[in-house]
């Protein structure tokens, strides 16, 4: 199964920006928590262990035919949303939400696998081709089901932000795969027709919540306090940072998940415009070259699914450092890559190596 | 495996540019904000980080009051001025602690303590180091507060509770959020420090009461001073919460129970809605508003009179002749007797190998039903729970609702017991034993209830057989007025028992309080007829030779309990009443008199309710 020209036609450029933001990340992290004091190892030792653990799954998943994926891709749906079903059941509560499962010593996050599961879930529904005009709504139901079932469940966990990515990942997908126009008109006019019906229905603290959420300046000791310190964060970095290990900001405990979805202030409190522009630009080329895969993938299934994980990949790249900058409300997403959190480092690691895999099969079949 | 399907891959190449374009334009708009916050805010940023400047200010919202039926504060706020101390700022000047320490009497010591409180503290997060100052200590802080940097004084509300321990089990108590509800609360975020209910309907309706915290954000200069506001937003105050209780009612009760303990629940039994609930000894909530101190807590906690618990609704006692009531029912309704069958009392009954005996030594002779309620003969009633049997005996107690939570919106209610044969082998692995069944149809043995539970009893009894479901609040308010949640009665259920049995106890619980043997008659009133039952609950067992007039002789821990359950008027009846003295005796001569009084004044505040004179006056046209 595995052919010689497998290794000549591998993605080298993708694998060395993986390696090269991944490295980033770890030693990023190592300035912030080296000097944690906590029991176990240390945080930025975890990470790397995660990160080999991904690596390897990253290339075992690269090497096995991506066709054969498809086969499966219902059955890894499902499963994915039985575990959701699960962590609502018997998950871990942590400040107020529940979305891990206790495995053995492993902390487990199921709404990451539910992340990979439902590209590919897609991408097996997409790969029969719509009619001349694009896909209708007829043809929308069934991935449309696909998308609320799994949404409405980590909504409940409540996991907003991870919700959002699921939605905004959808529609980017929905957009890839040409839909009629009639029917994108039309789900734009329903959507927006719904959301005050919605609204209606909601209780008395989930309004106040989403209203902080648009507009954080109403909750100045929350979520308005943490936006105003991640940008004192990132502006005090000015253009060549204070350097390694020398964050004031962060050091002082000021940003609360500071390791996960604050981590970008990190970086730009210590290496300035010079450090976060390289991250942005190593970002950017990540996604274009994600993108240049999708395109020249050989079939529709490898389009439609490496399309997906690049979906993943950019609006976690793009909420989160837009929050972090203060561009948008404080959601609750992690960074590709630089982010500390197993679960997430080893589903964007598989995201990974379905590109891999689309890439060097593309001359293949 | 699946097919390659490559038809009309040209739909993505066609979109290719636009998603192209669109990652360019998303992190082209990334740059610029890294170049306005980096570039060209960046010097002002540093400086921000340098001084730590931008603080924040919590701004509580005041609690909902609660109120009475009509409309009397039971709990409220006032101001508080408190002292807080932003450690960070100490770090400099270390003599403000000592300062601080000489204006509020505190020693350095102390304060240091304080300030080592919050463990998980964000930076520059202020720290209470004492609340509600006198007016001198805070002239004293305010003159000098330019030279004690870290030091600032905030005017909180506080919680209020203007009578203080009266109807405190039912209103509960608030305290400083732990960290187990810290992480549980999913609803709404809570800080570190935050006030939250803890017990009795400010825990239960701690979503309506608590208010929308507001804050500010402020600058201020090295010395941790306040320079200018940054942001602000006013903090909103929560709903009002309106009882079913009577203030009126509720004071006759507490005082009528003077230093006993036990407690008291009124009910209108045609609705459900509790009037007053006492249970004693009572505990004062204004301990725990300003921050109970631990030996405060300990002498709460460790008081083997465990003054935080809720009687009512949380003890579980043997409920004595009251059972009785059950015990007729299952008679009647079995078939077992009629009303006119006759059983013999000689005041000592042989069972297998012991001596029952009656409470009355010389026996009651050859009477009836009615007269064995009348008179509580307990021999009457051992035979005719052989009669019936221990199984239609538990049934008839759970028709009513023993054994059952009644499903009061309060706290750590309990269920009680209702023992049978099947719940004896699977509690404790054994046969039911006859010998049981005649302790049971008294009241006593494995059977326990609430005296919310036996208020349910005497209310289906009085209304007919319904049950409500026992309601304590009536209605919340937002503070404009605006009607946000009523509770409307609610009907439960129906008890399966026949309108002529009811009547037939009704008749006879009239008797026993009005009929000159009755053991209940230290209730009687000359206007109303009062219908009730008396009731002794055995704490230990009594020797065969013991007097029952040594009883004052006994330790008071093995006293007996004293019950009353009853109702009034008669006719219609508007109010139910259970009473349980603990250790107190007999029910008759302790728990009866305190009945008495409570349903005297509700009867008199009905009297001059509007709606009652208004109809007289027609009737008198």
């Amino acid at each position: 199964m595995i052919d010689r020209r497998l290794f000549i036609h591998f993605d080298w450029t993708l694998l060395g920006l993986v390696l090269t933001i991944a490295s980033i990340g770890i030693l990023n992290l190592y300035s912030i928590t080296a000097h944690w004091e906590i029991s176990g190892p240390p945080v930025y030792l975890k990470q790397t262990f995660w990160l080999l653990i991904g690596l390897a799954l990253m290339i075992t998943i690269a090497f096995i035919e991506y066709r054969f994926y498809s086969d499966f891709a219902y059955i890894v749906y499902a499963i994915a949303l039985l575990f959701l079903v699960v962590v609502l059941a018997y998950g871990i509560i942590t400040s107020g939400a529940q979305r891990w499962i206790k495995i053995g010593f492993i902390n487990f996050q199921p709404s990451e696998l539910v992340k990979i599961s439902f590209i590919l879930a897609l991408a097996k529904f997409f790969h029969r081709p719509p009619g001349r005009e694009g896909y209708s709504l007829k043809h929308l139901t069934f991935p449309f089901l696909l998308l609320m079932i799994p949404a409405t469940l980590i909504l409940k966990q409540p996991d907003l932000g991870t919700t959002i990515i699921l939605v905004l990942v959808f529609f980017s997908i929905l957009l890839f795969v040409k839909i009629r126009w009639s029917s994108l008109l039309a789900i734009i006019i329903v959507g927006a027709s719904i959301l005050p019906l919605v609204w209606r229905f909601l209780k008395e603290y989930q309004k106040r919540r989403i209203i902080t959420f648009f507009n954080p300046d109403l909750d100045p000791l929350g979520a308005g306090y943490h936006l105003i310190q991640s940008k004192i964060a990132v502006g005090s970095g000015g253009i060549v940072g204070k350097g390694f290990m020398k964050g004031t900001q962060c050091r002082l405990g000021f940003l609360p998940e500071q390791q996960t979805d604050f981590i970008f202030s990190v970086l730009g409190e210590e290496w300035g415009l010079i450090g976060s522009l390289l991250v942005v630009l190593l970002y950017f080329s990540l996604i274009l070259w994600g993108l240049r895969i999708a395109v020249r993938a050989k079939d529709r299934f490898g389009a439609v699914l490496s399309f997906g994980v690049v979906a993943i990949l950019f609006w976690h790249i793009f909420v989160n450092i837009a929050m972090v900058l203060g561009l948008m409300p404080v959601v609750g997403i992690p960074l590709p890559l630089l982010s500390y959190g197993g679960s997430f480092l080893v589903s964007t690691l598989i995201g990974i190596g379905l590109l891999l895999n689309v890439s060097m099969r593309r001359y293949l079949f | 495996m699946m097919e390659l399907n490559t038809q009309r891959m040209e739909d993505f190449k066609d979109r290719y540019k636009y998603f192209f374009a669109f990652a360019a334009i998303a992190f082209f708009m990334i740059l610029i904000s890294l170049w306005y916050l980096q570039v060209i805010k960046g010097s002002e940023y540093r400086l921000m980080s340098r001084n730590n400047c931008v603080r924040i200010r919590e701004n509580p919202a005041a609690r909902g009051m609660i109120l009475d039926r009509k409309g009397r504060l039971l709990a409220d706020n006032r101001p508080s001025f408190e002292v807080y101390l932003v450690p960070e700022d100490l770090q400099e000047n270390p003599e403000v602690l000592v300062k601080v320490g000489q204006m509020l009497n505190m020693s350095p010591k102390e304060i240091k303590g304080r300030l080592q409180t919050e463990k998980k503290r964000t930076p520059f997060r202020p720290v209470k180091i004492k609340s509600d100052i006198e007016w001198n200590e805070l002239t004293k802080l305010e003159t000098n507060r330019v030279n004690l940097p870290g030091l600032f004084v905030d005017v909180r509300p506080r919680r209020t509770y203007p009578y203080g321990p009266l109807a405190s089990h039912l209103i509960g108590y608030i305290g400083e959020i732990d960290e187990n509800e810290l992480r549980q609360s999913n609803e709404s975020p809570y800080r570190m420090g935050a006030i939250i209910g803890k017990y009795g309907v400010e825990y239960q309706w701690e979503t309506y009461l608590r208010g929308v915290d507001g804050g500010r954000r402020i600058e201020v200069d090295a010395l941790g001073r306040e320079i200018k506001e940054i942001r602000s937003v006013e903090p909103f105050p929560g709903n009002n919460l309106t009882l079913t209780i009577d203030f009126d009612l509720q004071k006759v009760a507490e005082d009528a129970f003077q230093e006993k303990t036990g407690a008291l629940i009124a009910m209108d039994p045609k609705s459900g809605r509790i009037l007053a609930m006492v249970s004693k000894p009572p505990f004062d909530p204004d301990t725990f508003a300003r921050s109970i101190s631990l030996e405060e807590w300990k002498s709460l906690t460790e008081n083997s009179l465990s003054p935080l618990q809720n009687r009512g609704i949380q003890g579980q006692y043997p409920p004595g002749s009251v059972f009785k009531i059950i015990t007729a029912i299952a008679g009647l309704e079995t078939g077992a007797i009629t009303p006119n069958t006759q059983m013999t009392c000689r005041g000592i009954y042989p069972y297998g190998n012991r001596d029952f005996r009656c409470w009355r030594k010389e026996g009651h002779g050859t009477i009836n039903l009615h007269r064995a309620i009348v008179e509580s003969c307990d021999i009457f009633f051992y035979q005719l729970g052989l009669k019936v049997g221990v199984d239609a005996i538990a049934h008839y107690a759970q028709e009513f609702g023993l054994g059952n939570l009644t499903g009061i919106a309060l706290p750590h209610e309990k269920a009680g017991t209702v023992p049978s044969s099947s719940w004896k082998k699977k509690r404790l692995g054994a046969p039911w034993y006859s010998g049981e069944t005649l302790s049971l149809a008294v009241g006593q043995g494995y059977v326990n209830a609430t005296p919310l539970q036996l208020l349910g009893l005497i209310s289906a009894i009085a209304n007919g057989g319904r049950l409500y479901l026992p309601q304590v609040t009536e209605k919340v308010e937002d503070v404009y007025g605006n009607l946000l949640k009523e509770w409307p009665v609610s009907e439960i259920g129906r008890v399966g028992v026949s309108e002529k049995t009811l009547q037939i106890i009704q008749e006879a619980l009239m008797g026993a309080v009005n009929d000159p043997r009755g053991t209940g008659w230290a209730s009687v009133l000359e206007e109303t007829k009062v219908a009730g039952k008396t009731g002794t609950a055995q704490v230990i067992k009594i020797p065969q030779n013991f007097k029952r007039g040594d009883m004052d002789r006994l330790p008071w821990k093995y006293r007996d309990h004293a019950w009353f359950v009853a109702y009034a008027p008669f006719e219609d009846p508007a109010i139910a009443v259970v009473v349980l003295v603990e250790h107190g005796g007999y029910g008759g001569a302790a728990a009866a008199p305190i009945a008495k009084k409570v349903i005297e004044k509700y009867l008199a505040l009905k009297q001059v309710a509007p709606s009652k004179t208004a109809k007289r006056s027609m009737e008198s046209d």
